[in-house]
Parts: C-alpha cells; structure tokens; sequence
C-alpha cells in the first residue's frame, strides 16, 4: 500500500461540505485527503461544466493544494470493512484508504416521486437535467417544463431559459400562502433574499403554485405533461421533476453510524454515533450550500482538536439550520403526491415494480423479498425514499459492495485488498 | 465548436465538445431511449449523477456503464439500448 492511501483525516466527498472540511482540518498541520465518485470536485451544485471545474471551486482547489490536501476523483466507495479502512473502487480497480478520522460528506440525491409517465425518456431529476446540460446536454429550442417542489425549481428554470432552452411552465407542490411566508423570512438572510429575486424576474410568471404533474405521455419518449392547475397538455422536450432531496445515507449506513428520522445523528462537533466519524452536510439535514460548508468547517476542526475554531462557527451553523427549518416547512409535501401514482405506475424503476404490487405489503422488506423492489442495480436509492414517503416503509441495513460492481473491478495489485471484498 | 471530439454512437460518427458526458452526446445525437428495461420499456436519464443506472450504455465494450459518468473520449463507442 502506498503512503498518499494514508490520512490523518479522510473526507467522503468533494462538495461544498468535504471541500470546507478540508480547508479546516489542513489548517492543524494533519494530512487530509479526500475521496470523491466523480471526475471533477465540486459535488452537485458547483458542478463541473464543459469538463472544467467551478470557478468557485477552483479557488479552493488552489489554496487545498497549497495545503498539501490529496483529492482523489472518480472513486465510489463501495466497502468499509474494519475500523479505520475503507475500499473505493475507480478506474484502475480498488484502493484502500486508511484514516484516524473519517469526515461523511457525502451529500444527498433529488427525490422522485412517481406519476403515471415518469419512466418515459426525457422525463428527469431537476438537478439531473441540469447535471445533464453542465455535462454538454443541447437545450437550445427545446420545450421544457420543470416541476416538483423547492427552490431548485426556479434556479434550474433560469438556468435552462439562459442556456436557450423554452421554459413552458414550472409546477410547483407548495402554496403560494406558504412561499409568500417564506418569502418574508428570508429578509434575515439577504444574499438569498437577493439571489431569489434575481431570479424570479426572470421567470417568476411561469409559476403554478399548488401545481403538480398529472401524468407524462408519450410513445418511447415524452411529448407531453399534463398539470392539474393547466386544461390541456403541454407538448415539450423534457420534463424536468423532482421533490427535493434525500440524503445518502448509504455509507453512513454501512458503518452503522446512528440514523434517526432518515438523518445520521451528530453531536455538536458534527461527530456520529461512531469516535472519530464525523459527518456534515446534506446527511445531516438538507439544508443547502451554506449550512453544508459551515458543517463542513466545524467537523474539519473538531476533527483535529481545534475546538475554539469549531465552537466559534455554532452560531453561524445554527442562524443555517434555521433557514434549513423554514425552507422545509415552506415546501413541505402535500398529501396529494402520494396519490400521483396509478396502479399501473412502475414504482421500482430496475425491477419494474408497479404500485399495485407493493401497496399490498406492509414493510419494504417484505415487499423486497415478493417482489424484488430495490434489488436492482440502484439498489433502492431512487425508489427507497418513495415508498419511504408513499407507504411510511423504513429501509434496512445495507451491505457491501454499496455499487454495482464488476468482479474484474475488484481485482487489484494488492491482494489484501480484495480479501477485503465480501 | 471548441476542442471538438469524434465519437461513434451506435455505428454513427459524431463530433462533441470536450468535457461532453457520454449521456449528454447520446441524448445529443437524438437517442432518447439509451436501455431497455427488465420488461423491455425504453429508459433515459433521470439523475444525471450516476445514482439511478438508468443511462446505461455500452461503453468501449464494457457493459453497464453510467453514461452520465463518463466523459467522451477521442474514439469512444458508445452502444444503446442493450
């Protein structure tokens, strides 16, 4: 094994919360090294387009580079199999990393929730539509129409309109009462208050409010959508869908880190369950760019030993989780979404589980062992939050390889390593 | 188009930008329906962020691919809906 798989402190993820974590635990002298699934840093929302990094992001790059931090890309972790170990599997096969402490920033992922046509093609996540067009995706004269709940609707709206693209309508879930509530609160959060006013000139009128997707319809791809708010069917390119976020808790889960209500439990030093795991960000409670990044920093500190550093950000982090708290309450879920899905409608996307054969279990086990929802190649990661919020069902234990993984994947110059493997 | 690429998508040549994700090239080139489903439905992407496996591809002969996590390359062969 080589010495750069070695760290004092070892950081999942390279989004907004790993990248501030960091910063903070390089600034003690200890050696910090970050792993990251995709090509570039920068996680979801700064990330990387046309193959380059975020502007933002490339600052903080330079000066984690300066720091000594080693950030390696394109690695999934898909194994932690003793205390301070982990596996992660990237194009040249399986690396174990070794670490004193362990920082979980591993963000979180769009919530879908199914609707008659939502597995038809060119029907996708709102950040995965974005992720799409960053990734070189041609919007230019396309129809599109954004749907689902939270502010990423109206950002991702913009960004579409200036990236040439035709919003035709955005449905928003939440009451206008509610967001105009909302709206009221963000007076004490100025730069949001700013950011959303920029963006609602643009295209503010194109709101539906208490506005949902009816059904999709298309033959092998989509051609129209059908609101409950609108008579008639919008013809267009994509449709653009999500509720929000869930965190991945897959990894946290796997180190049997303590999760309650669908969150990991941090103490305030942002540790887990678990001495010397810490966790920040999205896993913690959604929250945003701003709660994840001073989580981030707090856990970077207290990570090693620099608790005043730590201490002095809990105000920050909690002026945050209250700004976390109303965004939640603003576009909180009306009991209408779960009753968008026909019997007919698939359900678990790699099994092609249709509502009609889940409805009838009572836990997501027995539905799993009946009718293999979630054993698919997600392994549960997009339809495991919907039948979370359709049936109430809590999803178990998960076990390694947390991906899909080939056998020719695991194999290694280090035989060590995948003796590792179960 | 700057720093253009060649890439072959079911047989068919087609120049991308550098940078370009192997999903956004095939949603490009006018393929909607990357992958057949267990009961045989077409499939796109959905996440965009290698999390749903629903934009797999067959990529340089490797099976299974997340298009959406692989970046173009000079020469690449890119197969759908298998």
């Amino acid at each position: 094994m080589t010495e750069a798989t070695r760290f004092d402190v070892l950081i999942v993820g390279a989004g907004p919360a790993g990248l501030a974590a960091a910063s903070a635990a390089a600034a003690s002298g200890a050696s910090v090294g970050i792993v990251d699934e995709n090509g570039i840093p920068g996680g979801q929302i700064h990330r990387a387009s046309g193959g380059k990094a975020n502007p933002e992001v490339r600052v903080q790059l330079l000066e984690l580079g300066k720091k000594g931090v080693k950030i390696v890309c394109g690695t999934t972790v898909i194994d932690a199999p003793s205390a301070g170990v982990i596996v992660g599997l990237g194009q040249l096969g399986v690396t174990r990393f070794e670490y004193q402490k362990l920082i979980l920033a591993v963000g979180a992922r769009e919530l879908f929730l199914p609707f008659p046509g939502w597995t038809l093609p060119n029907v996708m996540g709102v950040g995965g539509l974005q992720a799409l067009v960053k990734a070189g995706l041609d919007v230019r004269g396309k129809k599109i129409v954004v749907a689902g709940s939270g502010p990423l609707l109206i950002a991702v709206g913009a960004y579409l309109k200036q990236h040439g693209a035709t919003v035709m309508a955005i449905a928003e879930q939440a009451s206008m009462s509610r967001l105009a509530k909302f709206t009221l609160t963000l007076a004490k959060y100025p730069s949001k208050l700013k950011q959303g006013a920029t963006l609602m000139c643009g295209i503010g009128r194109l709101i539906q409010h208490e506005a949902w997707v009816e059904h999709a319809d298309g033959i092998d791809k989509l051609e129209s959508v059908k609101l409950n708010k609108l008579p008639g069917r919008i013809q267009c390119d994509y449709l653009a869908c999500a509720f929000g976020f869930v965190p991945n808790l897959e990894l946290p889960s796997l180190l049997e880190c303590q999760i309650s209500n669908g969150l990991v439990k941090v103490d305030e030093w942002q540790t887990t369950s678990l001495e010397g795991v810490f966790c920040a960000g999205e896993p913690t409670g959604i929250g945003g760019i701003e709660l994840s990044a001073v989580e981030g920093k707090i856990a970077g500190f207290a990570a090693t030993g620099q608790i005043d550093r730590a201490r002095a950000l809990f105000g920050e982090r909690q002026r945050w989780r209250v700004f976390a708290q109303e965004l939640d309450k603003a576009f909180s879920h009306r009991k209408e979404l779960k009753s968008l899905a026909s019997p007919e409608t698939v359900v678990c996307r790699c099994e092609d589980v249709k509502a009609c054969d889940l409805s009838k279990w009572e836990s997501a086990r027995a539905a799993k062992l009946h009718t293999r929802c979630g054993m698919g190649p997600c392994q549960g990661r997009i339809c495991g939050p919907a039948t979370r919020f359709l049936y109430g069902w809590e999803h178990g234990a998960v076990r390694p390889p947390l991906v899909p993984t080939s056998l020719s994947g695991l194999e290694s110059d280090d035989p060590t390593s995948c003796n590792q493997i179960n | 188009m700057a720093n253009p690429i060649t890439i072959r998508i079911d047989g068919k040549a087609m120049l991308v930008n550098a940078g370009t994700s192997a999903a956004a090239a095939i949603l490009n080139s006018g393929v909607s329906g990357v992958r057949r489903s267990v009961s045989g439905e077409p499939r796109g992407p959905v996440c965009g962020m290698g999390v749903c496996y629903e934009c797999r591809a067959t990529i340089d002969g490797v099976l299974h691919q997340r298009s959406c996590m692989v970046t173009c390359t000079d020469g690449m062969e890119i197969s759908t809906d298998d």
